[in-house]
């Protein structure tokens, strides 16, 4: 770095920062019209500076149910984010030793993350009307529907993060050690307590990382959901229904709710990981520490 | 967990004393092949289950007969022959679900002209300007942030930017470059493919930079030595050392493209027609042979285009 950089670095610095504000300018612009005064509208200047519209969204008296919604995608969010880390982790357990339909499995997550989502939703909606027609046909007549948010809603979503989860387990274990494991099984640890002991430490701070891509890629799901959740809606939904009608800013305190929401988990994974690194790095080498 | 192993190598059995024996046992009665599928098996039945059969959902439904309300599942090309009505009477001119899909590949294509050349430039300035490991990751979170947020948060951000009195419109008005605001900022094709670049070269960023960090700075340091330009040394050695990248990002880009419906339907104001959107207007008619029938043609174009480039590198032993 001493020996002065090109002319090529400064045109592409300058071409990286243009970038960056092109990402964020945008968003800065909704974050701060979402504190438009209550006279104010969709566009600048502002018009006085307040909460109102963000408050008016928690009254409910807006155009949306914001707290059923809400309650609705953080149950979601929650759940896909516990069964994306543990069905992760088990297949990224399995991927480790050659078996069966392992390409099977392999190349279904692939073809789930790239096949155009509205084809997964339009299946899987197709999927749970077929099965709503087979229970009418011969059980109960009066049966409304199995679609809803923890049948076919859940599993739209986890079509979505498994893949991310699976190709993050990848990642993991092509740096893990697994001399490591070795030496546990050595002092006679049984498979189980491996696991849990030196295993599951040394890659918790990446699953903390899948959770956190479990559930803010589902708290901002939109495309799968669209055919695939039944009669409720999401956040994302109800801000896309938003957009054909929208007149005032709470279309805007709307957008800044949810990506408040995204930031907060996003920040306190981040920190978890960073603690939990550190706390490695202190306690993770027995070194010098003498014999117990 | 990994209990093959201990199965392999059953060494020193008298270690283990009184309940480790039991359990040792116990472990050693599930065969390694047996513990792969429990570990495995769990998300193989999601996807399944919510993946693969749904797809053969979409192709059987979309042989079947409708009519109003209701599917009719008895064999029927209808949803086949309703897509295409009159296109071959049109004949040589498009049909209208012809030229749908021609201003899909067309979007696409621009989108993924744009995202790669803005994502290229941006991989290489992270992968080879940016020295210090802590900048880099500094650098490529920052790139990262925006993506954690609702794609259609960060459509709507363009409203107060390109509407008919957004910021863009009313500063060159005042300036005095135009007289009226320019309309076909918003909630055109320009917009929507302003918002699809917004939205999507984070794609193309992180394969290609993933390629780039992988490249031996020795191999370019060589090409100066060996007297090769700068854009001898681009040409020659980073770009092909970068190409599974590009063509991971360039997938990713053109299925997102393709089937997209959302970006279109919001920044084109529902007045783009585009393949995604076919889909999603017959399923609102209750048309689900129809839609499905779309979704198989749609599939069909999108796997072409991903067999064409994996042609180009192994994608499998690229992860």
């Amino acid at each position: 770095m001493k020996e002065g950089r090109p002319r090529s670095f400064y045109v592409l610095a300058v071409f990286f920062a243009a970038y960056v504000l092109f990402l964020y300018g945008p968003m800065i612009a909704i974050y701060v019209l979402s504190f438009q005064g209550p006279q104010g509208g969709l566009t600048f200047p502002m018009n006085g500076v307040s909460t109102f519209w963000i408050a008016k969204l928690f009254q409910g008296t807006g155009i949306v149910d914001l707290g059923a919604a809400f309650r609705r995608s953080l149950l979601l969010g929650v759940i896909v984010m516990i069964v994306t880390v543990v069905l992760s982790v088990a297949a990224g357990m399995a991927f480790r030793r050659k078996f069966k339909a392992q390409s099977i499995l392999f190349y279904s997550a692939i073809a789930s993350l790239i096949v155009p989502s509205i084809i997964t939703s339009l299946g899987i909606s197709l999927e749970f009307r077929i099965i709503d027609d087979l229970i009418k046909a011969h059980w109960n007549e009066n049966f409304e529907t199995s679609m809803g948010l923890l049948t076919s809603g859940l599993g739209a979503h986890l079509t979505w993060t498994l893949p991310f989860g699976l190709l993050i387990m990848f990642a993991i274990f092509n740096r893990f050690d697994p001399r490591l494991e070795e030496a546990a099984r050595d002092l006679g640890a049984t498979p189980w307590q491996t696991f849990r002991h030196v295993v599951l430490p040394i890659i918790l701070p990446s699953v903390i990382g899948i959770g956190l891509f479990g559930f803010t890629l589902s708290w901002d799901e939109l495309a799968r959901s669209s055919q695939a959740i039944g009669a409720v809606n999401t956040l994302p939904l109800d801000l896309q229904g938003l957009t054909t009608t929208v007149t005032n800013p709470d279309i805007y305190a709307l957008g800044t709710v949810i990506s408040a929401v995204s930031f907060t988990v996003i920040t306190l994974a981040l920190g978890t990981i960073h603690v939990l690194n550190k706390r490695q790095a202190a306690k993770g080498s027995d070194a010098g520490k003498g014999l117990v | 967990m990994d209990t093959s192993e201990d199965i392999l190598h059953p060494a020193s059995p008298d270690l283990v004393r009184g309940s480790e024996t039991k359990r040792a046992a116990k472990a050693a009665r599930l065969s390694p092949s047996f513990i792969s599928w429990l570990q495995a098996g769990p998300m193989m039945l999601v996807f399944l289950a919510f993946f693969l059969i749904p797809l053969v959902f979409v192709v059987i439904v979309s042989f079947w007969d409708y009519n109003e309300y209701q599917l009719l599942p008895a064999f029927s090309g209808r949803g086949y022959t309703d897509t295409f009505e009159g296109c071959i009477a049109q004949l040589p001119d498009l049909c209208t679900i012809g030229k749908t899909y021609l201003k899909t590949l067309k979007l696409c294509f621009m989108v993924w002209a744009i995202t790669l050349f803005i994502g290229f430039w941006v991989a290489y300035f992270l992968a080879f300007h940016v020295k210090s490991k802590t900048w880099q990751m500094g650098l490529s979170l920052l790139c990262t942030i925006p993506f954690w947020t609702s794609n259609v948060i960060r459509m709507i951000a363009w409203i107060p930017l390109l509407g008919r009195n957004g910021l863009v419109n009313s500063g060159l008005v005042k300036t005095g470059l135009i007289n009226h605001p320019l309309e076909w900022l918003l909630f055109s094709e320009f917009s929507v493919v302003l918002a699809l670049v917004h939205l999507f070269t984070f794609f193309m960023v992180v394969p290609i930079f993933n390629s780039m960090v992988r490249i031996d700075k020795s191999l370019i340091e060589a090409a100066y030595d060996a007297g090769a330009t700068g854009f001898q040394t681009l040409v020659n050695v980073v770009i092909p050392l970068a190409k599974p990248g590009i063509v991971i990002g360039s997938i990713f880009v053109i299925t997102i493209v393709m089937g997209d419906f959302i970006t279109i339907g919001v920044m084109g104001g529902q007045q783009i027609a585009a393949a995604g959107k076919i889909i999603e207007t017959r399923v609102n008619a209750l048309q689900f042979p129809a839609a499905a029938a779309n979704a198989v043609i749609l599939l069909a174009i999108t796997f072409l285009i991903i067999t064409m480039m994996s042609r180009i590198v192994d994608i499998k032993k690229e992860l």
